[in-house]
């Protein structure tokens, strides 16, 4: 049996690439992520890694995109306004379809904006982290333990899909300790990357990791396949857990920290005689769509609870083909919504339906 | 003059929570308290973050005037050298680790020459103080930083709300162990008592209750 350790949620990010074969960690400082990085400096040299601080965020996202086309697992971290500088090497990286870990432990925006926790980087990492057309696989854990086991998953699924992975945590869950568990499992054995520009040693044809095409049909139908692997990820891979969503006639749907509060609130509600259920997206792209189109079936209204404006309203909606009333409750700005709000909500909403 | 109490260890062991359970506790005890908060090193769960609380009280404290503030400023107030002239007991909250105790070393002489305790908080279900060995690792840097030596520890072992009797036990062991390679008494061992059930708990030493208020908001 393995042991509990408390550990911050940014230093359990860190331990768990280790221990899902990262040895190569590309980053540049910033609040609130900055446990992971200083985590991975003092760990990677004892077990022969990589820890390398770059110039810049682009620098090092660029590092993680050469790192990986090279061969091996790589990955960066940064918070909101670091991740808006790395985008260009993400978008490089989806059009070399080379499979990487970027980490965003999101703080209050836009601009610089502020330190604390935010999820205002929702549109962002679902539907534009950088230019061109493309997706990335988004998680979005919701407590420590789930961080941990959510990190080797994004690799191994970037690996198998051949595309970068984003962990859509935010300032809290970073910041906040809780008890975790390693599951023992050895030495972990990394996918073949049988693509990757690793020396073919006059044995092979060499290989080619690149984003530019000189002709646009060799552009498009390149993009076309992708996408034919996105239907695929989409049909397979979605992700949501459900808490009382069975008899419920107000469903919330709310991810990481905000689900924790939401949680509360579901609670709160049922103690009251409301009928509350919480449906929690863990991955925002793939969009859990199909377990939110069968709650849709029973439910009477939907309340996305959101540590933002209001960013995943939209694909609420669309999930449920607009067939519910969909409401929002949120705060912005680095503000965390408390479990007393979202009951009034919930009551408001409720007597509405 | 202050009598002033120093509050030492490893990131997350517990420093802040410690920090105001025993402000609060004198306080109640009709003491005149000050928390002074020296911790410039987190962004979140700092003991300025708790005014409100401490107000209720009476406790006073003196912190960055940017704690709980979107400004990353590693900053200490002028009025930290009020600590020197206040009445009662100052109890400081230092950062984690040797980074947040160079903050304390700009006034360890004045520290030394007003005369203090400081106590080294260890939590053995905390990543990267699991063994005496790491503890006594992590002090040595800390006491190099601050040049302001420990004179004594304070077992805080937890596991939130995982906490049982085994593991305030386990970590008394492991406590008593780091205090002894330091060559400390080991003052204290906490229990949430939130959690543990004292008449459940084997002969630990001096037994001090603590309530959980560092905590998320859910």
């Amino acid at each position: 049996m393995s042991e509990r350790f408390l550990m911050k949620g940014n230093e359990a990010l860190a331990e768990a690439a280790i221990r899902a074969g990262c040895k190569h960690f590309f980053g540049y400082p910033i609040t609130p992520q900055t446990e992971l990085a200083a985590y991975m400096s003092k760990r990677m040299p004892k077990i022969g890694g990589t820890y390398l601080q770059a110039e810049s965020e682009l620098a090092a996202a660029n590092m993680v995109l050469g790192a990986s086309a090279a061969g091996v697992r790589a990955m960066t971290s940064s918070s909101s306004p670091g991740i808006s500088l790395k985008t260009e090497a993400i978008s490089y990286m989806a059009g070399s379809d080379v499979p990487a870990l970027i980490i965003n432990v999101q703080r209050g925006g836009p601009g610089l904006g502020g330190i604390q926790p935010s999820q205002a980087d929702y549109w962002q990492a679902t539907k534009a982290t950088g230019h061109g057309d493309f997706q990335i696989l988004v998680f979005a854990p919701a407590t420590v333990q789930e961080m941990v086991d959510l990190v080797s998953d994004a690799f191994d699924m970037a690996d198998k899909y051949r595309m970068p992975a984003m962990i859509l945590a935010d300032g809290m869950l970073g910041q906040m300790m809780e008890p975790v568990e390693f599951k023992d499992e050895g030495e972990k054995v990394l996918p073949e990357r049988p693509w990757a520009a690793s020396g073919h040693q006059n044995k092979r044809k060499h290989n080619v990791v690149n984003s530019l095409y000189l002709t646009p049909q060799a552009l498009e139908s390149l993009v076309v396949e992708r996408f034919e692997r996105y239907e695929k990820i989409k049909a397979t891979e979605q992700r949501a857990s459900e808490y009382l969503t069975e008899d419920a006639d107000i469903i919330l749907v709310a991810f990481g920290a905000s689900a924790r509060v939401a949680h509360s609130a579901v609670d709160m509600a049922r103690a009251q005689g409301i009928k509350a259920g919480l449906i929690r997206p863990i991955t925002l792209w793939p969009f859990p769509t199909d377990c939110l189109k069968k709650a849709a079936k029973t439910a009477k209204g939907f309340l996305s609870v959101e540590m933002n404006m209001g960013q995943m309203v939209d694909d609420v909606k669309l999930a449920i083909d607009c067939s519910r009333p969909v409401e929002f409750f949120g705060r912005t700005g680095g503000v965390i919504p408390t479990p007393n709000e979202i009951l009034e909500k919930i009551i408001k909403f409720g007597g509405e339906l | 003059m202050s009598k002033i109490i120093i509050i030492y260890g490893h990131y997350g062991c517990g420093k802040t929570n410690l920090s105001l359970n025993l402000a609060i506790d004198l306080a109640l005890k009709g003491e005149k308290v000050t928390i002074a908060d020296m911790d410039v090193v987190n962004p979140y769960f700092r003991s300025g973050d708790y005014k409100d609380l401490l107000a209720k009280y009476g406790i006073d404290i003196v912190a960055s005037d940017f704690s709980h503030t979107n400004l990353d400023l590693p900053s200490i107030p002028a009025t930290m050298y009020s600590i020197f002239v206040r009445e009662g007991t100052v109890i400081i909250d230092v950062g984690g680790d040797d980074a947040g105790a160079y903050a304390l070393g700009r006034f360890s002489s004045k520290i030394k020459e007003a005369g203090y305790e400081a106590y080294y908080v260890v939590n053995g279900k905390r990543t990267l103080t699991t063994t005496p060995e790491e503890a006594v690792e992590i002090l040595r840097e800390i006491e190099s930083a601050s040049s302001l030596p420990a004179t004594g520890v304070i077992n805080n072992t937890h596991l939130q709300n995982f906490t049982t009797s085994e593991i305030i036990k386990e970590g008394y062991e492991f406590a008593k162990k780091t205090a002894e390679l330091l060559s400390l008494p080991l003052v204290a061992t906490t229990y949430p008592k939130e959690y543990v059930n004292e008449n459940k708990l084997e002969a630990v030493g001096r037994l001090v209750p603590v309530e959980v208020l560092v905590k998320p908001p859910f």
